[in-house]
């Protein structure tokens, strides 16, 4: 009956150990992905008859893919708010989990739910004529899922700066998400809109990504805007999951 | 073999609330061995929750130092957290999580493999009364279903050292004494060393060996409830007289001498003698004022309790606070 446990757990094992329970209630409970769907479904419905041409579809609809991911992992971090008021983020602060496995496998399981989203939307749209090229769209994925780890992670350090402040967290994510979405050229192409409209969009990371991601989608895998995508992406993550691990060493 | 599981010098925590400096734990210097069973007793915002999260990492002291389980709390975090348990004030098990896989990520956060930390939630299951609800989802469960995975969550690695935030707050009396229960067998089964918090008289009375009594941040008391009881209040012996006029005839009546050291006061038709051994002289001084024919017309003995205990330390009722709280709450 004695402890003395500390020093078999690795960083790798407290990270998988905090992703599998962050995991398990999606996988119980799936219809929770499609839940943060209904929005961009709709403006999929709604936007996509409104954009001109042929291949409006092939446009559109990597970036709703990314809109997908948004809406879904920028307000995961209320999953910790929530376990923060009833005590079980506290139970695991006492445990000998380490602080950035914490932040890093709560994360990571972001990928999940993105993941099942992609592939709804292209089933959903392949009858309508989209068509994907399945070796860019992986490497989509793979930006994509680095991106998701990040934007999660600042998503957990926004509810960890909240803390009993709900109010706090919803107002930060709201008041960011939609002027990051629309300046990203998202929904409507910026290309023609006024010069300080592009130089604001210049600074969005979120904008690289969505380029990265439509020529990736359709096929252009060597391109430097795939690769400026990417390089937002690992800042994003790298920048999500320093500032995560602060606020968790802090908690 | 007695040895310090917790020895603390000067432990201070401070809090800024605006401008204003809150002294949440003053100077708490405090020992305690191994095997022992401690309750800290004190009103709401005594400070108990503040010592207990710097004594288990949640919360860095503002000054002095700690060391839990041969551990500093301050350089030794993960060592620490390794080696205790903690139940919280909340619920440790996610509710959006069902219970048996709570526990078994909670046996791997500890190191447990897999098939270990399985094998040993299914025996905390057995143990503490869930396996009719360990495979629903948290947040269906019932307030004491809850606690007792709580409970079954802080002890999955077996801790030697076990640190439970009020651990019976919001339990009808049924789970109390399930939960009382449930902690003397672990000290029994295992020799585990458990602190506890609590503003339940009756619970640090039937429950502690010690009782460390908290106030305004520093202790102002710690012995086995028998000694507090017996340093700090007497027994209470309440003499009913037929009326006020009787009654006021005994009070430096020479009768009452064989009550000797004792606090007199008269309250209508009643005469209270506060005096350690009330149960011994109270026969005596009966004979003595039927001598005197002074006709008493009942008679009653009442031990100490906690709470006297605390009224005498403080000026304050300890119920009083409870009750104040409950009404919020
Ligand atoms: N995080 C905090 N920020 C500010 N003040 C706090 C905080 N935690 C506790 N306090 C204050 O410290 C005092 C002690 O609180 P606490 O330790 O929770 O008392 P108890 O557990 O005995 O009821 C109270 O005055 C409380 O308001
Ligand atoms: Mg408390």
């Amino acid at each position: 009956m004695t402890t003395a446990l500390v020093a078999k757990t690795g960083i790798v094992a407290d990270t998988l150990t905090v992703f599998s329970r962050e995991l398990r209630p999606v996988l119980r409970n799936p219809f929770s992905v499609i839940f943060t769907m209904v929005q961009p479904l709709f403006f999929l419905a709604l936007f996509a008859p409104l954009l001109p041409g042929d291949s409006s579809l092939q446009w559109f609809v990597p970036g709703i893919v990314v809109m997908s991911c948004l809406f879904g992992t920028s307000m995961t971090g209320s999953n910790l708010l929530y376990e923060m008021q009833t005590g079980s983020h506290e139970r695991m602060l006492v445990s000998p989990l380490r602080r950035p496995a914490l932040i890093m496998g709560r994360a990571l399981k972001e990928i999940v739910p993105m993941l099942a989203q992609t592939v709804l939307l292209v089933l959903v749209t392949m009858p309508f004529g989209f068509t994907l090229n399945v070796g860019g769209a992986a490497i989509g994925l793979v930006i994509l899922a680095i991106f998701c780890v990040g934007l999660g992670a600042l998503s957990y350090t926004l509810a960890l700066a909240s803390k009993d402040q709900e109010w706090m967290f919803w107002g930060v994510q709201q008041t960011l998400l939609f002027p990051l979405l629309l300046l990203a050229g998202m929904m409507l192409p910026i290309d023609n809109g006024p010069q300080w409209l592009q130089t604001m969009a210049k600074f969005n990371p979120l904008t690289y990504v969505v380029d990265a991601e439509r020529l990736l989608f359709n096929g252009t895998i060597a391109s430097g805007t795939v690769l400026a995508g990417l390089a937002a992406a690992v800042v994003v993550a790298a920048l999500g999951l320093f500032v995560g691990t602060r606020a968790m060493r802090k908690a | 073999m007695t040895e310090a599981m917790i020895e603390t010098s000067g432990l201070t925590r401070h809090f800024t609330v605006r401008t204003e400096t809150v002294e949440a734990v003053k100077g708490l210097d405090l020992r305690v061995d191994t095997g022992e069973l401690v309750a800290l007793l004190g009103p709401n915002g005594a400070g108990k929750s503040t010592t207990l999260r710097m004594l288990t990492t949640l919360l860095a002291p503002t000054s002095g130092t700690a060391r839990v389980a041969g551990f500093d709390v301050r350089t030794q975090q993960r060592e620490v957290r390794g080696h205790i348990g903690y139940i919280g004030q909340g619920n440790g098990a996610g509710h959006s999580q069902r219970g048996r896989d709570e526990l078994v990520s909670q046996g791997r956060a500890y190191g447990m493999t897999a098939s270990a930390a399985r094998a040993r939630a299914d025996e905390l299951v057995e143990s503490l009364d869930l396996s009719a609800v360990a495979d629903r989802v948290v947040s269906k469960l019932s307030g004491g279903q809850r606690r007792r995975l709580d409970i079954a969550m802080g002890l999955i690695h077996a801790p030697a050292l076990l640190f439970l935030d009020e651990p019976s707050t919001g339990l009808d009396p049924q789970n109390r004494a399930n939960l009382q229960e449930h902690i003397q067998r672990l000290r029994a089964d295992h020799g585990t060393t458990i602190v506890l918090t609590t503003h339940y008289l009756d619970e640090a009375d039937s429950l502690a060996e010690r009782v460390i009594v908290i106030d305004h941040g520093s202790i102002i008391a710690d012995n086995t409830p028998a000694r507090l009881k017996a340093e700090h209040a007497g027994d209470r012996i309440t003499l009913t007289f037929d009326n006020a006029t009787q009654a006021a005839r005994v009070i430096g009546h020479h009768a009452l001498g064989i009550a000797e050291g004792a606090q007199v006061s008269q309250s209508g038709a009643q005469v209270v003698l506060e005096v350690p051994g009330g149960a011994q002289i109270a026969p005596k001084l009966l004979r003595a004022l039927d001598d005197a024919l002074l006709e008493v017309a009942s008679v009653e003995v009442t031990r100490p309790t906690l709470d006297d205990v605390f009224l005498t330390l403080t000026g304050r009722s300890l119920r009083e606070d409870v009750s104040l709280k409950e009404k919020k709450a």
